[in-house]
């Protein structure tokens, strides 16, 4: 009797196992030893050797490497979300209406979510080429795009819009769905031109998914490696060393994993704000 | 008549009026036409800058490679070949990397479905202490970027000696708390009487899940696995980290290690890039019903 009561009570937690286990080993470990490690410093196997507090934290804010390395991801964010939201919400605005082939046309807006980025980064570097590559050649240029800090940015930026453009068109599809089509025909009749129509009609319709979709790719594009990886290495000097590289590039090049380690906590807070931002905003009655 | 038009200049005959109104008729119909032609054309001008890049890699793999290096303007090859292909999958190891990522990739896909649904299963239909406290523990997860964790993972597995095998590639993504999420919005939509009548019949926990559950929920399954499949397949950071050699690599890290640019290789490496999107870009094309309708749907009925 008492064994199986004892059975009873543990049963719901086995279903938990293989999910807590993994959660608590690859997660919730390495989240409270990153911590850890920001407090000390290392040597090159990442043991922690000496404590230093703060040190690396106060390091890192004197350290004009890591302010560029912010000024540079902002950057970055703000043009890859805009364009990214920007092409799904061109391609959902015109894959909206019953067209004929508007089956190929919804897949291909999507499909560049299915492409990984580091094959994307490979195709856009030979792209790129200032004397191979299809760009110079279609725009009568002589660019050498991602050798110029001027350009560098900009072009890890637009492969990124490009990779989170997939996702956004299908994000956006379902807002615009969700919009009453006979509310542009009251408009219609009323005499609204169609920029009355977007300003009054789609984007109210839209805000609330709207809203959902830019902190996913804020939070997305925060998180950007591959392309910087394969496409710039971070430089030329560092105008594209994107916070996540810069983590990457301290732990397995100059094995400085606590300074390292600071930076992923830093990251782990934003991120963390912005989450948090979008549950609190959601609960307010934002729904997707 | 004449007379009667004289007098009241302002009437129409009935005659003049049908004419006006298939004239209208005729001209909104046109309109429409214009309209939808318009559209269809900007649809079509879209869609081409955006699969853009697609075109070109495609084109760059059957190009030879003297005419990648031409001057002229090449974007589509005069004397396609299939030599490339040819090339990259003997002088590079590229079924080897295509094996590892499908074995990793299935085995990540089909873990997460298992380890989902039974964390799902218990959070929809068990009463236990502490549930909430757990289930808000599991959601938090999300708000830990994979980056902010991977150094220490990196020492982790290093340190277990797991570097360069296939575990290290699977295991630390055995689970989701997405799936998690996305398995138990849908869960909660059927009824408790559904389990109890269920336990009645003398029906054990795993027979529910895998009798009853999954069977019901096949879409938002369906949903989660294109996901996690492509992710998988797609995976760059970690594998780049923790695998060393050829034996192990994955296919991103496999093609992206032959990065430079002469002539023999770019063709080379764009062949290899052709054939690695390939099986996303299918599953994704034949998934993308069940990944709209999951990902949209379980967000809404919940």
């Amino acid at each position: 009797m008492m064994k199986n009561r004892i059975v009873k009570f543990f049963a719901p937690y086995t279903y938990l196992v293989p999910s807590l286990l993994i959660f608590g080993i690859f997660l919730f470990f390495p989240f409270f030893k990153t911590i850890y490690l920001s407090l000390y410093k290392t040597n090159k196997m990442g043991q922690a050797k000496l404590f230093v507090g703060l040190g690396n934290y106060m390091e890192l804010f004197q350290s004009k490497s890591f302010y560029n390395s912010i000024v540079v991801t902002i950057i970055f964010v703000l043009i890859s979300v805009c364009v990214s939201m920007l092409i799904g919400l061109l391609a959902a605005m015109l894959c909206n209406k019953s067209l004929p082939g508007i089956r190929f046309f919804s897949t291909a807006y999507a499909l560049p979510m299915a492409i990984a980025s580091s094959s994307a980064a490979i195709v856009f570097k030979i792209m790129l080429n200032p004397s191979v590559g299809i760009m110079n050649k279609l725009l009568r240029l002589n660019v050498n795009w991602i050798n110029d800090p001027k350009y560098a940015l900009i072009c890890v930026a637009l492969l990124t819009a490009w990779l989170n453009s997939g996702i956004n068109f299908l994000y956006f599809s379902a807002g615009l769905s969700n919009i009453d089509e006979t509310i542009y025909e009251r408009a219609s009749v009323d005499g609204a031109n169609e920029w009355q129509k977007f300003r009054r009609l789609t984007l109210p319709g839209l805000s609330p998914i709207l809203f959902y979709t830019l902190v996913v790719n804020i939070i997305q594009a925060f998180q950007s490696f591959g392309q910087v990886k394969i496409l710039t290495q971070g430089g030329p000097g560092e105008s594209t060393n994107l916070i996540v590289y810069s983590i990457y590039r301290d732990a397995f090049f100059n094995f400085r994993f606590g300074s390292a380690a600071a930076q992923s906590v830093l990251l782990f807070i934003i991120i963390m704000t912005l989450t948090l931002l979008m549950f609190r905003l959601e609960k307010r009655g934002v729904s997707y | 008549m004449e007379e009667i038009q004289r007098l009241s200049p302002n009437k129409i005959t009935i005659e003049q009026l049908d004419k006006l109104r298939i004239d209208m008729n005729q001209r909104a119909k046109r309109r429409k036409t214009i309209k939808q032609i318009s559209l269809l054309f900007l649809n079509v001008t879209v869609a081409l800058i955006i699969l853009f890049p697609l075109f070109y890699a495609m084109s760059l793999a059957i190009m030879p490679s003297g005419e990648v290096f031409s001057t002229e303007f090449n974007l589509i090859a005069k004397n396609p070949t299939l030599e490339n292909f040819k090339q990259a999958l003997t002088k590079i190891p590229l079924a080897r990397f295509v094996l590892n990522s499908f074995l990793v990739a299935l085995s990540i896909t089909f873990g997460q479905m298992i380890s989902c649904s039974f964390a799902a299963f218990t959070f929809s239909f068990q009463e236990f202490k502490g549930k909430k406290v757990i289930f808000m523990l599991v959601m938090a997860t999300m708000m830990v970027p994979g980056e902010a964790t991977i150094i220490s993972n990196y020492l982790t597995v290093s340190s277990f000696g797991w570097l360069n095998s296939y575990k290290v590639l699977i295991i630390p993504y055995l689970t989701s708390a997405m799936g998690i999420f996305l398995f138990r919005q849908f869960y909660m939509t059927f009824p408790m009487s559904l389990y109890e009548a269920a336990k009645l019949d003398g029906c054990s926990n795993i027979r529910f899940i895998v009798r009853i559950l999954l069977p019901l929920t096949k879409s938002a399954i369906g949903a989660m696995a294109v996901y996690t499949f492509i992710n998988a397949w797609n995976m760059y950071m970690w594998p780049l980290l923790v695998t060393g050699n050829n034996q192990m690599r994955t296919v991103q890290i496999g093609i992206s290690m032959l990065d430079s640019v002469d002539s023999q290789s770019i063709t080379m490496m764009i062949a290899g890039v052709v054939m690695i999107i390939l099986p996303s870009i299918t599953i994704f094309i034949v998934g993308q019903k069940q990944l709209v309708r999951g990902m949209f749907s379980g967000a809404v009925k919940g």
